[in-house]
């Protein structure tokens, strides 16, 4: 049990907030840059290949670092404290994330590989309007065979980087049931791509198939649902660590405000009704800390292990506290700094949007408090020391 | 960033764990496990079975029955016996003052009081707070007033947990009226069977006695027994309440109820998804806040604690609370019934009855140790500099 980053994790930190710190500390080139397509900045991203940071996750073999979570969990950190617009976790995390689980070697190599140079920007087509929420498996989107040539049918919506993507990752309904991985190029027949400009600034895509060609990924036919489940809940540890950065940003900001903004004469700092609200912030942040901690620790644990079965939990865990102190903090920062923190020009309230964003990409708490009501009985007394173990 | 505890820890835990569970009498764990009142003989009797195998005050220095131990192994003593139903060790000997004498007090006072405390020879109570001086601790207008070899005390205590059972009770004294209020503070240590000292109950809303006034009326105390410097009380004072909020956060316990509930209340839990959302809420919370005492362990060096440690008040005396206002949700009609006597054997329908007590009880815990008001003015001002 240790809580503490060793010397290389430190330096990765930063490094990172070198480049990403040095970005978008000046919120005006956040604003700038999500004001145009394709919504982050294409010389940031090429820098973040260059330092590697888009092979992070992937093995050695695949034209990856073979880092392990918990260096991914700091890139998050660090990108969330700016709320940076690139899209790491839908690229690297997720898309990739999946590339990696199901793929063979050769797919592996040439997808990761692009995407770890920079030279490939990869999206997850997943979620479908109607759809159950925040499911693993694909609802409607079908996949259909003739011979081994794959096209893929169905309507995406709220892909992140959706239009950008040189590819994309689409799940669909095997002709057999279950879900299956397919790999869609950019410029295929029968692709539409709608961009829009999320609430948080970021871009999304509506992606329609009609008939569109399309790559199984790994073992044709095969229903990996489950895989997705827990790339899915890799995902979610590492949007808490993401959304964990962004909440730090604010209650600094917030308790910056109250020392220098002045009412009837005096700083802010002075009211106690102000403090008080302040300090039950940095209460919600550390805890939420410990637990976003623990759950990317979890996460590589099982990625030592190869027992995936203790990751599922966590990310409900993590999940749900993460839903839960992101309203509270984000809500409570727009309220502490008045007026100005409505403001688009400001950085706090867009830092609530986006943690509003993470909240309903991967499912927010109440998702997630009904996952954990389904095993309550599974257990007695939850043991943080030997999950995994 | 390591998850699991090292082979080394893990077989310390093992080994608290098997202790706790098999060298301490099976009658005291039930009584706690089933959230009964513990007698005093209980208390002392399990306090040294801890004693005799060393276990009783692992912080101390080692000179005086300490264990040197790592933070680590001293979270892990303390979960593990809160897990396992024993009693933990009196907070006013082991916690309070024993720490105290051993950082300020004299050679002889080390000599006399230390081995008696930790073996609860000698029953402690505390004599800080008065009816003028709560929070506001600093205004405590009992005095002392010096005549020859001894100290002449006249005021009254207020709060005095378990006072009933005291033998000696450490107070806080003005020996000083005439400098700013923290500057003419002291501490004394008095025998509470010395003339003049009166101790009377206070009932409280649980219907319990608990606390007590503690009443001085020209109490001679020797002057041996001022701990540290005449005047030097409120330095003392601030350490052992430094110490006291510290080793509050009950997760271990807390924990085991929750746990409890869950099986007692199993099949109103599998027809009722609300009050199993609370559940899942309440588990997940726990959660978060033993995984910050660890981290808070894990990073505190040099007896300087994170500052993280002062959420752990704050948060676990709420979850606390929590926790027992959910127990007697989960009892229902079983909370006013007349079917059980409190004292009865572990039935589940007793275990209810008690739950509105236990949910009064410890509407105490987010006021003493420094109410968690004082808690929230401790983090904005000292952790966030407003």
């Amino acid at each position: 049990m240790d809580f503490t980053y060793d010397d290389e994790q430190d330096a990765l930190r930063d490094a990172v907030r070198g480049l990403i710190g040095k970005a978008y500390s000046d919120y005006e080139n956040r604003r700038r840059t999500v004001g145009d397509d394709p919504g982050f900045d294409e010389k940031v991203w090429a820098q973040m290949a260059e330092m590697g940071l888009l092979g992070l996750p992937f093995g050695e073999d695949d034209g990856g670092v073979g880092a392990g979570p918990v260096e991914i969990a700091i890139v998050c950190q660090e990108l969330g404290r700016v709320i940076a617009p690139e899209p790491y976790l839908a690229t690297v995390v997720l898309a990739g994330g999946l590339v990696s689980a199901v793929a063979t070697a050769e797919q592996r190599a040439e997808v990761l590989g692009a995407v770890a140079a920079g030279e490939s920007v990869l999206a997850f087509a997943h979620t479908e309007a109607g759809g159950p929420r925040w499911s693993p498996g694909a609802h409607a989107t079908k996949a259909a065979a003739d011979g081994d040539s794959w096209t893929l049918t169905g309507t995406k919506d709220a892909v992140i980087a959706g239009a950008r993507a040189d590819r994309l990752v689409v799940s669909a309904v095997l002709p057999d049931g279950g879900t299956g991985l397919f790999l869609v190029e950019g410029d295929a027949s029968g692709l539409e791509r709608t961009s829009y400009a999320v609430f948080d600034g970021g871009r999304a895509a509506r992606v329609v198939l009609d008939g569109t060609p399309a790559t199984p990924l790994g073992q044709v036919g095969l229903d990996v649902t489950s895989s997705i489940a827990t790339v899915l809940d890799i995902t979610r540890v590492m949007a808490a660590n993401e959304a964990l950065g962004g909440m730090e940003t604010q209650l600094r900001a917030t308790t910056e405000y109250l020392k220098s903004r002045k009412q009837f004469g005096v700083t802010l700092n002075t009211f106690q009704a102000l403090t008080f609200r302040a300090a039950d912030m940095y209460t919600s942040l550390e805890l939420t800390h410990s637990l976003v901690d623990w759950a990317t620790m979890v996460v590589a644990a099982a990625q030592e292990s190869g027992d995936t079965s203790a990751v599922a939990d966590a990310a409900a865990q993590v999940g749900l506290q993460v839903s839960r102190a992101g309203r509270h903090v984000g809500q409570e920062a727009i309220q502490l700094h008045g007026g100005i923190g409505m403001t688009a020009e400001y950085r706090v309230g867009m830092v609530t949007a986006h943690l509003t964003v993470l909240d309903h990409l991967y499912g927010d708490g109440a998702h997630h408090q009904r996952t954990l009501s389904e095993r309550l009985t599974d257990h007695g007394a939850i043991d943080p020391l030997t999950v995994g173990a | 960033m390591e998850l699991a505890l090292s082979e080394e820890m893990e077989a310390f835990r093992q080994e608290m764990r098997t202790f706790f569970t098999t060298e301490v009498s099976e009658d005291i764990r039930t009584t706690v496990l089933e959230g009964r009142e513990l007698t005093k003989d209980q208390i002392v009797e399990a306090m040294r079975t801890l004693n005799e195998a060393g276990l009783a005050v692992p912080h101390w220095p080692v000179e005086w029955g300490g264990k040197d131990w790592t933070e680590l192994q001293r979270h892990l003593w303390n979960e593990e016996m809160q897990a396992a139903g024993v009693p933990t060790p009196l907070a006013f000997n082991a916690s309070m003052i024993g720490p105290v004498i051993a950082q300020f007090g004299t050679e002889e006072q080390k000599k006399e009081f230390l081995p008696k405390t930790a073996n609860i020879d000698i029953w402690w109570s505390q004599g800080f707070s008065e009816p003028d001086a709560g929070s506001d601790l600093a205004s405590l207008r009992t005095t002392a007033v010096r005549d020859g070899d001894h100290f002449v005390v006249n005021g009254q205590k207020t709060w005095t947990t378990l006072g009933q059972y005291g033998d000696w009770i450490f107070t806080l004294v003005r020996t000083d009226p005439d400098v700013k209020k923290q500057a003419g503070i002291s501490m004394l240590l008095i025998d509470m069977e010395s003339e003049g000292l009166e101790v009377r109950p206070i009932e409280l809303i649980d219907g319990g006695h608990e606390v007590n006034e503690v009443w001085f009326s020209d109490v001679r105390v020797p002057a041996e027994n001022l701990v540290g410097e005449l005047n030097g009380g409120w330095t003392i004072a601030k350490f052992l309440l430094g110490n006291e909020r510290v080793g509050v956060a009950p997760v271990g316990a807390t924990k085991r109820v929750l746990a409890n509930a869950k099986q007692r209340a199993a099949d109103l839990l599998a027809d009722d998804p609300l009050l199993r959302a609370r559940v899942v809420d309440l588990e997940n919370e726990l959660l978060a806040l033993e995984l910050t005492a660890l981290r808070v362990v894990a990073h505190s060096s040099d007896g300087a604690p994170h500052p993280a440690s002062s959420v752990l008040k704050l948060k676990g005396t709420e979850l606390q609370q929590a926790v027992s206002e959910l127990v007697v949700d989960l009892g229902g009609p079983a909370a006013v019934s007349s079917g059980a006597g409190l004292d009865d054997d572990d039935t589940v329908a007793a275990w209810f009855a008690r739950a509105p007590r236990t949910y009064l009880n410890l509407r105490k815990a987010s006021i003493y140790g420094g109410s968690n008001e004082v808690q929230r003015q401790i983090i904005s001002r000292t952790i966030l500099g407003l």
